[in-house]
């Protein structure tokens, strides 16, 4: 049943993402963007510049109850508890300690049990919740809209906003749904759903809209494949991706630390489940994927939406009609050093990566160390654990000596090797197999070439000494 | 924040699609202070090679366009990353106005609150501006109050957004415009605890 509300009088149908936005909206001005409240302001090393714009203009911060920091893009993973030796590093590192004490914001830092990826984190104590507005200056904060959170990343001009007003101003984006219907078949999962979709609709496809993802084979997924899937939202151009909450996320978030406890859980519950999308809501764009004609994925390029079945081989750009495009395609070959027509399973890498918010959550490991146990890996390679309390679960499972025992190397949590502020670098020249979000020129280091793709394909990879099937290594194994 | 009206100005080809945020600046340069100025970084693996020297890849370094405060580009600039620092590099070299056929959104938020234009033109009018560019066009206007760009033949059509435009048309910065509606904000808050108990962290 629709709600007649204040914000929705005549009880028209509204999607998910509605009626979380109609619940935050504080004012909304003549031409157009309202002021919306914000639940959760997450803040990491790169939040600098905002605290600066604080300190510039003289203001507190708002709510620091509802905003917490994490240390995670610059720490580093190994050698962890000594001092940092890089002096930049340590600057940044401290410069967030300081920042969070002087404005009496919680802090999950260097040192703490708890410790991790900002967008692992969040969902692991609890903070991240079904129908809450949540900003970070990361754009993968759209990660945390597996929850059926309104999850958007910002920048520093807005994080100073928000750590000075507790709000932001938007305006509604378009709505759009993508419907996974079907079963995946084994060896394929939310990665590969993420990367068939943008490369179906492109980088930009979903620019201007808040993605609602449906279907039978999303609400398959555990809560780790949704939040792989909507942390991908952004790679599509869509600022965030939402999934409505069901009995999956309410199983998940019980008990977590700081989400509601006994009768207010239990009256929460009810508000979350009342937040699906009505049956008769309007979508702007519709877009339908047969799960089952998924096939493991791996990119090629420079960008996202360069992503084809592991079946297939490299796109010869004399052949592509929109002279951009083939542009795009030819300096994207020339960056990754293949030619056209390279059948994919061909193509050597000198390392593999396993982490970054992507895919770094238990499950993650637990996909990966399937296919790697008893097995070695002919590339080295790094596996960074999603927080450090997802790599002492991972300990207590056993994993880590899977890892170890396969040649790979098992380090502490944090951004590390996704995006390379830590040192964490892949070498120029050099081809990574990577569970990370980009393959942009550089990202992981200066000339660096990156090859996305989900855990168990990397860790095929890694076995293989090339891009690899990782189904027929499964065999017998899942 | 300087209003942004009408510019006259010398333009830059820039003729490559999806210009992400990790190319406008590479994510090491991210830990200096802005105070020190950021347009040294900008586009800088494109622009320099390994060994520190200029590549002479981009038109950007040709003595030509040297003061470019216009850049045309090709679709998705501005894709990836929230940060900030991507319209910092792009400012502090001089650039006023990026235009493309789109732009990432998270960018062209951060732009708009920097005063630096995104304008959005067809995928056909950016290829002939770049076309124009490179045989040899100099300057171009861009005419915000117009929502048009002049000086390649006839004017193009800017597609922006009214918001992003007066925002800009009028140098606006929102934290001012929000830090008077703080009674507003805690009305909001209070009466929204009653609607959502569960919402505060629990802890």
């Amino acid at each position: 049943m629709p709600d007649p509300s204040p914000s929705n009088p005549h009880g028209a149908p509204r999607t998910l993402f509605e009626k979380v936005w109609d619940q935050h909206v504080v004012t909304t001005r003549d031409d157009g963007p309202s002021l919306l409240y914000i639940d959760r302001h997450l803040v990491h090393e790169g939040s600098h510049h905002a605290f600066a714009k604080l300190r510039e203009k003289g203001l507190p911060v708002s709510r620091p109850d509802l905003t917490f920091g994490v240390a995670d893009h610059y720490v580093p993973t190994r050698g962890r508890g000594g001092a940092i030796a890089d002096e930049g590093i340590a600057r940044m590192v401290g410069q967030l300690a300081d920042n969070t004490a002087t404005h009496g914001i919680r802090l999950f830092g260097l040192d703490d049990p708890r410790q991790g990826i900002v967008h692992v984190v969040g969902p692991e104590q609890g903070l991240t919740l079904p129908g809450l507005t949540m900003v970070c200056g990361d754009s993968h904060t759209s990660t945390h809209g597996a929850f059926g959170a309104f999850a958007f990343g910002i920048g520093a001009s807005d994080v100073a906003h928000v750590l000075a007003t507790q709000t932001l101003w938007q305006k509604k984006p378009r709505r759009m749904r993508i419907c996974f219907e079907g079963k995946l078949m084994p060896g394929v999962g939310a990665k590969d759903m993420a990367l068939a979709w943008i490369a179906r609709l492109g980088a930009d496809g979903a620019r201007g809209h808040a993605i609602e993802y449906a279907g039978s084979a999303v609400r398959a997924l555990s809560m780790e494949g949704r939040l792989t899937l909507c942390n991908l939202s952004i790679e599509g151009g869509g600022r965030l991706g939402m999934i409505a909450p069901d009995a999956t996320t309410i199983g998940y978030l019980e008990g977590r630390p700081f989400a509601p406890k006994g009768e207010t859980f239990a009256r929460a519950a009810e508000d979350w489940l009342a937040l699906a999308s009505d049956a008769d809501a309007a979508f702007d764009r519709e877009f339908v994927i047969a799960a089952n004609e998924i096939a493991p994925v791996v990119t090629w390029g420079t960008s996202p939406e360069d992503a084809l079945p592991i079946t297939g081989e490299t796109p010869d750009p004399d052949r592509i009609a929109d002279p951009g495009r083939a542009a795009h395609a030819r300096e994207a070959l020339a960056y990754m050093g293949l030619e056209p027509g390279r059948k994919l399973t061909e193509i050597a890498v000198d390392r593999v990566f396993i982490g970054s918010c992507t895919n770094s959550r238990i499950e993650d490991l637990r996909a990966a160390a399937a296919i790697l146990a008893g097995r070695k890996a002919r590339v080295p390679g790094l596996v960074s654990p999603g927080s450090s309390l997802v790599k002492r679960q991972a300990e207590e499972e056993g994993l880590d000596r899977i890892f170890v025992e396969a040649g790979l190397e098992w380090v502490a949590s944090g951004c590390s090797m996704c995006v390379g502020m830590n040192g964490d670098i892949v070498a120029s020249g050099e081809r990574c197999a990577s569970t990370t979000n980009r393959n942009f020129k550089g990202r992981q280091g200066p000339g660096a070439r990156t090859h996305l793709m989900s855990p168990a394909m990397v860790a095929a990879a890694a076995i293989e000494g090339r891009l690899a099937d990782a189904r027929p290594l499964l065999e017998g194994r899942i | 924040m300087e209003p942004f009206r009408r510019l006259s100005a010398l333009a830059c080809p820039l003729p490559l699609a999806s210009v992400d945020t990790d190319q406008l600046i590479p994510a090491r340069f991210m830990k200096t202070p802005r105070a020190e100025g950021y347009g040294r970084f900008l586009l800088y693996d494109l622009r320099y090679g390994s060994d520190g020297r200029p590549s002479g890849a981009l038109p950007l370094d040709e003595p030509a366009r040297a003061g470019a405060q216009i850049l045309v580009a090709r679709r998705n600039f501005g894709a990836g990353s929230s940060r900030e620092a991507a319209v910092y590099a792009l400012v502090d070299y001089g650039i006023r106005c990026v235009i493309a056929p789109s732009f990432g959104d998270i960018f062209a938020a951060n732009a708009a609150n920097n005063g630096l234009l995104p304008a959005v033109v067809s995928e056909e009018d950016a290829e002939r501006l770049l076309f124009a560019l490179e045989a040899g066009l100099e300057e171009l206007v861009v005419d915000l109050e117009a929502e048009r760009i002049e000086g390649a033949g006839e004017p193009i059509a800017i597609m922006i957004d009214p918001v992003m435009r007066t925002k800009l048309l009028n140098g606006w910065d929102d934290l001012d415009m929000t830090l008077s509606r703080a009674d507003e904000i805690a009305a909001f808050a209070e009466a929204d605890a009653t609607r959502r108990p569960w919402a505060r962290p629990d802890a």
